[in-house]
């Protein structure tokens, strides 16, 4: 598992560095939507964690359970 | 783990290498014609001969609300030494962007792009753009998104244009 | 007398510190404070939660996060299985968290401690986020440490005895992708590797097997666990807004580990907003996992095997999620320091069923349950979550 992962960071960086030229295809002035509170992933973040926290405490699994990125990408 | 951690860091680097930045451009300032918030038709041809700064924003983005403040005094302080400031607005609907500014009004001249098609134009690939424009009519200068203090970078750039 | 389900306090902590990495595109959120309230009711047990959360930047490319949150306990759980008498704790967890934007990058170094009378867990966090392909993209990678001390409270609620039993480690690997596919489509993956070692059961936990030589036909034992476990959750979602002004979402995880858990996460989710001062918001989880390899339920002999555990959380069990939730702009113009304010009000019903965990509360041989025959638990769980947010 350890050298899949290795491949895997390493596949990310080559592809980052290969794809520096793709131009975005949605504008950043068509990003209005993207940019509204009820697209974001976590607007209420202490409410996410502490639901995260009641189900890991009663089920065995955990892990994986939140990302970042979108919004109005200014700057 | 080492590895697996020196990967990551390289693919990071890689990754930041690749982003736009300010900097110096050339060229003829594609021309548009638009309506501002008060209803008036608009063209980048009437000021022709002034340094014109367009300064491309959203209502939903945040950074560009920042500068607006600061860019209204610049636009003051150098109106009469031959310097126009342009807002260009790229919202959707009209009705948010007459609301923002009925609560923080500019007094230089905001004009609506709701079909993006200026935005297009002046490949606008960042939120907010500001393009500097000589008396000529070449774009001199694009700076892409806010920082504070870059108000300082736009004050330079203005100064050396307004001499020439 | 068990207090919190086990690996609650670092658990807890990694969840805190999931509020604390929100990195977003490369600018920072607005300063906020948030008071909280939660009530959980369920399986015997009645836990409150209160918590608090500052953030302020300080430039705009520095901000901190300070979060206080104390979860108070009492009831009687399932796995009581001797002397029902009510437990009451408390455990206090207190977050820092430090944001640094530079260009399109965005670094997090957070850092938890959560306290219980018979458990402590410090957790430290460092992650980064980079924007890419015109801010389209964010990929986000973290790592998080965790160390506790593991014990056990020998006494009662009132009159503790607390025995320091050993130490426990996590260590967790995270990457995380966001893409942006069009205007109106947003989707993210996540992976996620964590590592235990150390004392990984729970010291109130037993396991009981057949033994014809008592009248009760099963004797109680002490677990064995491994003392490691390592684990791989996957995650996908997707969140799509709708032409009149709502967002639909999806999303789905999948979770293996080394103790032979396999499990499956399902969940959608809706929010419609109201003339610009309401959103509505519904939720749907289905959640179903298999048990761990070395769970049972009633060992057939003492010591049969070299690992037994019958905890609740490595039962093969199902359970179901719906939850409401309004959100009410009653100050969307600001009100004293505040730009904006808004107030939540969430219910959340959860249906809890185990395929292989029996309740054995009440039952005696003379009820007529052989061991093994007793009914498969199942409960219900209510929380009411309301919290107040301000933005400066």
């Amino acid at each position: 598992m350890r050298a899949s992962l290795q491949l895997g960071v390493v596949g990310i960086g080559l592809l980052l560095g290969a794809c520096s030229s793709i131009q975005p295809w949605v504008k950043p002035y068509e990003r209005d939507r993207l940019a509204d509170p009820i697209m974001s992933w976590d607007r209420d973040a202490i409410s996410g964690a502490y639901l995260d926290h009641v189900y890991e405490s009663r089920e065995g699994s955990r892990g994986a359970t939140g990302t970042a990125g979108g919004g109005c990408g200014c700057n | 783990m080492k590895g697996l951690k020196r990967c990551a860091m390289a693919a990071i680097v890689v990754a930041s290498a690749a982003f736009a930045a300010s900097g110096d451009a050339s060229g003829p300032a594609p021309t548009f014609t638009l309506t501002t918030v008060t209803g008036q038709q608009t063209a980048l041809s009437q000021y022709k001969g002034q340094v014109v700064m367009v300064n491309f924003w959203a209502t939903w983005c945040g950074p560009c609300q920042q500068e607006m403040p600061l860019l209204d005094q610049m636009y003051k302080k150098y109106k009469s030494a031959g310097f126009t400031l342009i807002g260009v607005n790229v919202d959707k609907d009209a009705p948010p962007v007459k609301e923002l500014l009925a609560r923080k009004p500019v007094s230089f001249p905001v004009l609506l792009d709701p079909a993006n098609q200026v935005s297009k134009a002046y490949h606008v690939d960042e939120m907010p753009s500001s393009v500097i424009i000589d008396r000529k009519g070449d774009i001199r200068y694009i700076h892409r998104g806010y920082r504070p203090g870059d108000e300082n970078e736009y004050q330079d750039r203005i100064r050396q244009l307004i001499r020439e | 007398m068990p207090t919190f389900p086990r690996h609650l306090s670092r658990l807890a902590a990694l969840a805190a510190l999931s509020l604390m990495c929100v990195a977003g595109a490369a600018v920072l959120p607005d300063d906020r404070a948030d008071v909280f309230y939660s009530t959980y009711r369920g399986g015997g047990m009645d836990i409150t939660g209160e918590s608090v959360l500052v953030r302020k930047k300080f430039s705009e490319q520095f901000a901190v996060q300070a979060n206080y949150f104390i979860d108070k306990v009492s009831g009687a759980s399932v796995d009581v299985t001797s002397g029902a008498s009510p437990i009451k704790d408390e455990r206090k967890q207190k977050s820092l968290s430090l944001d640094y934007i530079h260009d399109k990058t965005q670094y997090n170094l957070a850092y938890t401690n959560s306290t219980e009378r018979d458990y402590i867990s410090n957790t430290t966090h460092f992650s980064l986020s980079q924007d890419m392909f015109g801010d389209l993209t964010t990929v986000t990678l973290g790592f998080t440490d965790s160390r506790d001390k593991v014990g056990e409270n020998n006494g009662t609620s009132h009159a503790p005895i607390i025995a320091w039993l050993g130490h426990a480690e996590s260590r967790s690997y995270e990457g995380g992708l966001s893409q942006v596919i069009t205007k109106n489509l947003i989707t993210g993956a996540t992976v996620e590797v964590i590592t235990d070692q150390g004392l990984l059961s729970n010291p109130y936990r037993s396991i009981r097997y057949l033994d014809p030589t008592v009248g009760l036909k099963y004797s109680p034992g002490v677990p064995v666990y491994p003392n490691t476990r390592t684990s791989t959750a996957v995650e996908g979602r997707a969140k799509y807004f709708l032409p009149y002004r709502a967002a639909a979402s999806v999303s789905y995880r999948y979770f293996t580990d080394t103790w032979g858990i396999h499990a499956n996460t399902i969940e959608l989710g809706y929010a419609q907003p109201v003339s610009n001062v309401f959103i509505f918001e519904g939720r749907l989880r289905h959640y179903s996992q298999n048990h761990a390899t070395f769970y049972s339920d009633l060992f057939p002999f003492a010591n049969s095997q070299n690992f037994e555990a019958r905890d609740q959380n490595l039962a093969a069990s199902t359970n179901n999620t719906i939850d409401a939730k309004m959100t009410w702009a009653f100050a969307p113009e600001g009100f004293l320091v505040f730009k904006r304010a808004t107030a939540s009000f969430d219910v959340t019903r959860i249906q809890f069923k185990y395929k292989d965990f029996r309740d054995t509360r009440d039952y005696t041989v003379n009820n007529g349950f052989a061991p093994g025959t007793e009914p498969l638990y199942a409960f219900n769980a209510m929380i009411y979550q309301v919290y107040i947010s301000m933005f400066f």
